[in-house]
């Protein structure tokens, strides 16, 4: 037997031998899941790039992404400069590059805060039930009741230009449908009877939401997370679009599409590029989404 | 060990008030084997989980081992009744390993020992260490049946609620729980009070039962009276009408 | 059994292809229906359902169906196309499942629902249909017809639902009924209410009766035949009166493995399963 496929037969096991083995055995069966979906596979890809792109930007990228050359301003695409320069002459690639940090960044951020936001109040609210469901839920709707675009703006307003303002703006928007979500799914499973069975043997609700509640909401969540990190990328980009959001001369792809604006009908990849960099973020995330919830749906399996 | 006194249950308030347990009172024996026979919508689940400290009664107590339980219960009490339930797929949380569905009531009793508990746990309902770190989904619709009985069993409780423990399973599965369930009621002494549609079962079980009919209990027999279908009410005729026992002359 | 066979089913097999295997969920099953009542008892897996619905080719696309020769009379059931298919289902067989709620439609009144039937297969006027439908909702032991006519599905409780489907059911006059677990998410005194009925309505109609459970007392109380499943094959056919001398180890494990209220026993003897079943023994 080779190494790969000892240990392709160890994380298969019928009967594995500890929980590790187990753990990571329900792992390797969803990927082999996602790994037989191409669309799937081609968000992982995208999404892999990304962090690739952004990791490893200090040492990929040919210039600075801050340094202006100011006779090579509006180049067209060339060996020199592959994605042409800007209008202050900076190269586009490399403002690309650093700006997938940016990006990566907003989007680390916003699922930190979000996650355990959204999850909590919707766990909570949905085991709990009564007046403290009610109480959180319409909080919930009172979010919710405002577009999420004004609402972003707003806030990003109120506290100021800047990219932790923006990614703070984006979670606060951003944290409801969680909540709804999490709910819906803490309502199915707080009448369980595994559940029932745990409040016979004395557990505190706090056990009982964070063993058994929270682990069956968190895939749901997950996969919808995924599947709005491009409406989260489009809201950054947005803000930094509207100014509010990154600060000039920051390479955030919004704000690149911003400066490209005025030169849209004769220098176009001054704004395309970082346009075309956005939609194909958001399409890997929403297809890795799509991925995500076909592997981890309960009612699928 | 269990004790009814005029137990009544409802749900709901005004027009939607619906009274499932009316005025239900029964006393089990320590090591007595008792059964609540009945259809859908007839109480006797509802009786159970109120046992269980799931349901707070509307009327009537409930007492465990002489001391009067309600739905605010010590750890202790807690620990005292443990129950099975009917739907093997439904009561084991599917994200769960066997090894962490037994270790759980551990940690929540405060008990050690956790290592040779649960393979002494898993060894008694007849299981093998090949079971332990297995998901839900990799077993038997039988074999979660016993995972659900070791938990129960785990925290070493004196009375076992069992609730229609084997109307799920197919008949070969059903002979194998029930003969589970007798050996262990036997070995550990417990208290053993099942509820079931099924007369046969109860039967093979109980040697007391009940039989409820709109949250109400109509008649108490002993399973000797039962088996020769000396039966005095008629929704209890109808039910043993209902088995077609009489299909299949025994051989 | 009588000498003209209404169904006759000769080497049936099922196979699910799936990506990687292929599945048998049914291996060369073979008998003739008569106009009498057949029980297909097994359990879960045997098969037993699988077969009832690859009667009426109801199954996924991804199974197979095979057999020498499957046929309704002179129709053949293999090689009739979708049009044929749709003639025989419903109007020379009809099925009954477990849970009715799933096969009446949630937005129409029962009665209607009987109604229409009545006007798409006796193609009568719209008052004829109704009187016709109250006469069948009568017939089922339904006492205010009028009442139920005009409820809507989930008004109805199960074992009224089931009625109704039953009701539905025997609109186009069917030579055969497959009822699958007709009665198994019904109360016991209500089950045996209708399976008296059903007993009552198929004799009275001469009509063919396929009634699949897992119940073997049900099935000896309400068959004359009895086909014994187990792993997609049959184990033995026997007169439901003869149960009691089954042959087949398989059979006389289940019967053994009942618990019985008429005789006390201290332990249930276990079915020992012999993998030798499943290869057709």
């Amino acid at each position: 037997m080779t190494a790969r496929s000892g240990s392709r037969a160890w994380l298969l096991a019928e009967a594995p031998a500890s929980r590790t083995q187990a753990r990571l055995g329900r792992w390797f069966v969803g990927w082999l899941a996602l790994c037989d979906n191409l669309l799937a596979m081609i968000g992982l890809a995208i999404v892999v790039a990304l962090v690739v792109m952004a990791v490893a930007a200090p040492w990929i990228a040919p210039y600075s992404p801050y340094d202006q050359v100011l006779i090579d301003r509006l180049q067209y695409p060339s060996l020199a400069h592959w994605l042409g320069t800007d209008d202050l002459g900076r190269d586009i690639l490399s403002r690309v590059l650093y700006g997938a940090q940016i990006t990566l960044v907003i989007v680390a951020l916003v699922s930190a805060i979000v996650l355990p936001i959204g999850l909590g109040i919707g766990a909570v609210a949905g085991y709990v039930g009564g007046w403290v469901d009610s109480a959180l839920m319409r909080l919930t709707d009172i979010f919710l009741a405002f577009p999420r675009l004004i609402m972003a703006l707003a806030f990003a307003a109120a506290l100021g230009p800047g990219i932790e303002n923006a990614v703070i703006a984006i979670a606060l928007t951003a944290w409801p449908p969680y909540a709804r979500l999490a709910r819906a799914e803490a309502l199915t499973i707080r009448k369980s009877d595994y559940i029932h069975a745990a409040k016979m043997q004395g557990a505190s609700g706090l056990r009982i939401v964070w063993s058994h509640v929270v682990p069956l909401c968190i895939s749901s969540v997950i996969v919808r997370l995924t599947l709005d990190m491009a409406g989260i990328i489009l809201t950054a980009a947005g803000l930094g679009f509207l100014g509010m959001g990154a600060q000039p001369p920051t390479p955030e792809w919004g704000l690149l599409v911003a400066d490209g604006r005025e030169f849209i009908l004769d220098q176009w990849w001054v704004a395309t590029i970082p346009g075309l960099a956005i939609f194909v973020v958001s399409l890997g995330f929403n297809l890795l989404g799509d991925g995500l919830r076909d592997v981890f749906d309960p009612r699928g399996v | 060990m269990i004790e009814l006194e005029s137990l009544s249950i409802s749900f709901g308030r005004g027009a939607n008030r619906i009274d499932a347990v009316r005025g239900v009172s029964f006393a089990v024996a320590a090591g007595e084997s008792f059964g609540l026979v009945g259809e859908s919508g007839c109480g006797k689940s509802t009786i159970l989980r109120a046992i269980a400290g799931l349901y707070r009664p509307s009327g009537g107590s409930i007492r465990l081992d002489g001391k009067p339980a309600g739905a605010a219960r010590t750890k202790a009490q807690r620990r005292l009744a443990q129950m099975v339930f009917q739907d093997p797929y439904g009561s084991l949380n599917p994200t769960h390993t066997v090894d962490r569905i037994l270790a759980e009531p551990l940690a929540i009793q405060g008990l050690g020992e956790v290592e040779s508990r649960i393979p002494r746990a898993l060894a008694e309902v007849g299981l093998g260490g090949e079971h332990r770190f297995r998901f839900p989904h990799q077993l038997s619709g039988g074999q979660r049946q016993r995972v659900a009985i070791a938990r129960a069993l785990i925290v070493e409780p004196r009375i076992l609620l069992l609730d229609e423990p084997t109307s799920a399973l197919d008949l070969s599965v059903q002979a194998e729980i029930l003969n589970l369930l007798s050996r262990i009621r036997d070995s550990h002494g417990l208290t053993v009070l099942m509820v079931s549609h099924d007369l046969a079962v109860i039967a093979h079980m109980c040697s007391r039962i009940a039989v409820m009919f709109r949250g109400e209990i109509v008649e108490t027999l002993a399973v000797e009276q039962l088996r020769r279908r000396a039966a005095g009410h008629a929704y209890t005729r109808s039910l043993l009408a209902s088995s077609f026992e009489t299909a299949i002359p025994a051989g | 059994m009588t000498a003209t066979p209404v169904l006759t089913v000769d080497d049936l097999s099922v196979a699910y292809r799936q990506r990687a295997s292929t599945i048998h969920a049914v291996k060369g099953v073979s008998f003739t229906l008569g106009r009498e009542r057949l029980g297909l008892v097994g359990e879960s897996g045997s098969g037993k359902s699988t077969f009832g619905r690859a009667i009426l080719r109801l199954l996924p696309e991804s199974a197979a169906i095979t057999a020498r020769r499957l046929s309704l009379g002179d129709i053949d059931l293999l090689r009739a196309d979708e049009r044929a298919m749709r003639e025989v289902r419903g109007k020379r067989i009809a099925m009954v499942l477990q849970d009715p709620k799933y096969s009446l439609n949630p937005v129409m009144t029962v009665g209607r629902q009987i109604a229409e039937s009545y006007r798409v297969h006796a193609h009568v006027t719209g008052s004829e249909a109704r009187e016709r439908a109250l006469d069948m909702l009568e017939s089922v032991r339904i006492h205010d017809p009028n009442r139920v006519y005009d409820l809507y599905p989930h008004e109805v409780s199960g074992g009224m639902g089931q009625r109704v489907m039953i009701a539905m059911m025997l609109v186009p006059e069917p030579d055969v009924l497959i009822a699958d677990e007709p009665t198994s998410a019904l109360d016991v005194t209500i089950q045996a209410q209708l399976l008296r009925l059903l007993d009552d309505l198929i004799v009275r109609r001469g009509m063919a009766l396929v009634l699949i459970s897992h119940n073997l007392n049900l099935i000896a109380a309400f068959c004359d035949r009895v086909v014994v499943m187990y792993g997609g094959r049959v184990m033995e056919v026997c007169k439901a009166s003869e149960l009691i001398r089954a042959k087949h180890p398989y059979t006389q494990g289940l019967l053994a493995c009942r618990p019985l209220i008429q005789e006390p026993r201290r332990d249930l003897p276990t079915l020992r399963r012999d993998p030798a079943w499943m290869d057709g023994a």
